[in-house]
């Protein structure tokens, strides 16, 4: 069982914590079975390096470990592969004992590392891929790999030995003090979750952080939580490459632009308006469009099909003065997946007040989409005339997918002065 | 007041408004696809290529300037919250 520092190779020692009691990890996942934070020191001829810490409670194990394999003297070089507190709990005081160090750190990790250590006077070393430091005999390079899972996250390789530092990729919410894969207990839900939940709304930059990661030699993948991975590392890259990668070919996709238009209907009048947007998006070369009714499915499903469309419109009623639950909590589910700068829209019926319409868009441009054409509000039973109006909603928001929406000149009085309309 | 016209290549639209208007300002009420993260200079979210007209911007601030170059952005790009 490991409790201090467990060579991974000559010179190469974990010193991490184990903290087996936790079971919810920064708020939104579980862990049922804890989880590590995963620190490493690698001794080179001419210095030792640190590669991240732990969170702040487990400092003293920390330093215990590191104490056992070197002195706070020998330490040339910090290199912090992600600066989230559950890897830099101990910095400061790491800094403090070691204060020859050099502090090593992506591009992008420049400012956070000086609100993490409220100081502007910080001595520290950007770097990107291709960027290598000597420890003597030894050399670690550095892969900028960002938003895996935040903008400063990179990984540390050791050359020579091909040992991968991934940071939280490749992690894992996984306590188990037999520390090596071909040892613990079975973790494979543990992977997965933290890749679905971690990893999946960054997916664009999993795969080119792959293709960094896929060309080197990997005998061993040493990552911020969970086991090490020493039996098989390569399994666990392509695992991750599938991963972000759609399971089953998108075969609309592949023809046409896809709008998702989703909608709840109480007695059938937005249900009536969503064919019709359905029918004008249709009307446009190139777009594929499909109809959801929330009330029949389950979110999970959903999101996975939001993830791969270009366009989505959703449908809801009004219901004391706010849109349905369904529709609400389809879009609060939407954080594992990258929806950012697709097109969003909203359209419904309504009898007295109508205010769900807007209050979607207002969450669909707060989730970072695009909301160019304002939606169609009807009172109670669609008229023909107001579904000739939903089809060429339809159809301005499949021009705007394919774009060949009309170029417009307005003033901005307009937009001020009626918002809404002032879009369509 | 000096006017400015503002064109969105992503949705085709343009605005004319009064000089000095800030583009977050513009962006989200006409619905561009320019994202926001901070809204205060700080996280590079929103930052967006200039196509064209980048004589008639303001100048870049410190702040706008040390985070550009932090994000290794090209003379072209700017923070849409900022500029």
């Amino acid at each position: 069982m490991s409790d201090g520092p467990v060579e991974l190779a000559p010179g190469v020692h974990w010193l991490g914590a184990l903290d087996p009691h936790l079971r919810v990890f920064d708020v939104i996942l579980k862990t049922a079975n804890g989880t590590s934070y995963n620190a490493y020191c690698v001794r080179g001829e001419r210095g030792v390096a640190v590669i991240d810490t732990v969170k702040a409670e487990y400092a003293d194990r920390f330093f215990a470990s590191l104490e056992q394999v070197a002195s706070y003297d020998e330490i040339t070089v910090i290199v912090l592969n992600h600066l989230e507190p559950d890897h830099t709990g101990a910095l400061p005081e790491l800094m403090r004992r070691a204060p020859q160090a050099r502090l090593y750190i992506s591009v992008k990790a420049q400012m956070m590392l000086k609100a993490l250590l409220k100081s502007e006077d910080l001595a520290f070393v950007p770097v990107d891929t291709g960027d290598t430091v000597d420890l003597g005999g030894r050399t670690l390079a550095f892969l900028n790999t960002p938003f895996l899972h935040w903008p400063d996250t990179q990984c540390t390789y050791l050359k020579e030995d091909a040992l991968l530092f991934s940071g939280d990729v490749f992690g894992c919410h996984f306590c188990d003090g037999r520390l090596f894969n071909d040892r613990v207990g079975d973790f494979r839900f543990s992977f997965e979750y933290y890749y679905q939940h971690i990893m999946r709304p960054f997916r664009e930059h999993v795969r080119h952080a792959l293709d960094l990661i896929e060309p080197l030699d990997l005998a061993l993948i040493a990552p911020a939580h969970g086991p090490i991975l020493r039996d098989e590392p390569r399994a666990y890259v392509q695992r991750y490459r599938q991963l972000s990668a759609p399971q089953l070919r998108n075969e609309a996709a592949d023809r046409a632009k896809t709008l998702l238009i989703f909608y709840i209907s109480s007695y059938g009048n937005t249900a009536r308006m969503a064919l019709a947007v359905r029918d004008g998006a249709e009307s446009v070369d190139g777009v594929r469009a499909s109809l959801y009714d929330l009330q029949g499915g389950e979110v999970t499903p959903f999101v996975d099909l939001i993830e791969e469309a270009d366009g989505i419109v959703f449908g809801s009623p009004t219901i004391n003065g706010d849109a349905v639950k369904p529709i609400w909590d389809l879009l609060s589910s939407l954080a594992v997946v990258n929806i950012k700068d697709k097109l969003g829209a909203a359209f419904g019926s309504y009898g007295w007040t109508g205010e769900a319409v807007q209050m979607l868009e207002d969450r669909l441009r707060g989730l970072k989409l695009r909301v160019p054409v304002g939606g169609v509000r009807v009172k109670l039973i669609p008229s023909d005339e107001e579904l000739d109006q939903c089809r060429r909603f339809g159809q301005q928001l499949a021009e705007h997918l394919t774009g060949r929406n009309a170029r417009r000149v307005i003033d901005m009085s307009e937009l001020l002065k009626e918002p809404h309309h002032a879009q369509g | 007041m000096p006017k400015a016209n503002v064109t969105f290549e992503d949705i085709g639209v343009t605005v004319t408004v009064p000089a000095g208007t800030r583009l977050i300002e513009i962006s989200e009420k006409v619905g561009a696809g320019i994202t926001y993260g901070c809204r205060e200079g700080e996280c590079a979210t929103c930052m967006m290529k200039i196509v064209a007209g980048m004589e008639n911007m303001s100048e870049r601030s410190v702040l706008e300037d040390k985070v550009l170059q932090e994000n290794m952005a090209g003379r072209q790009h700017r923070l849409a919250c900022q500029a």
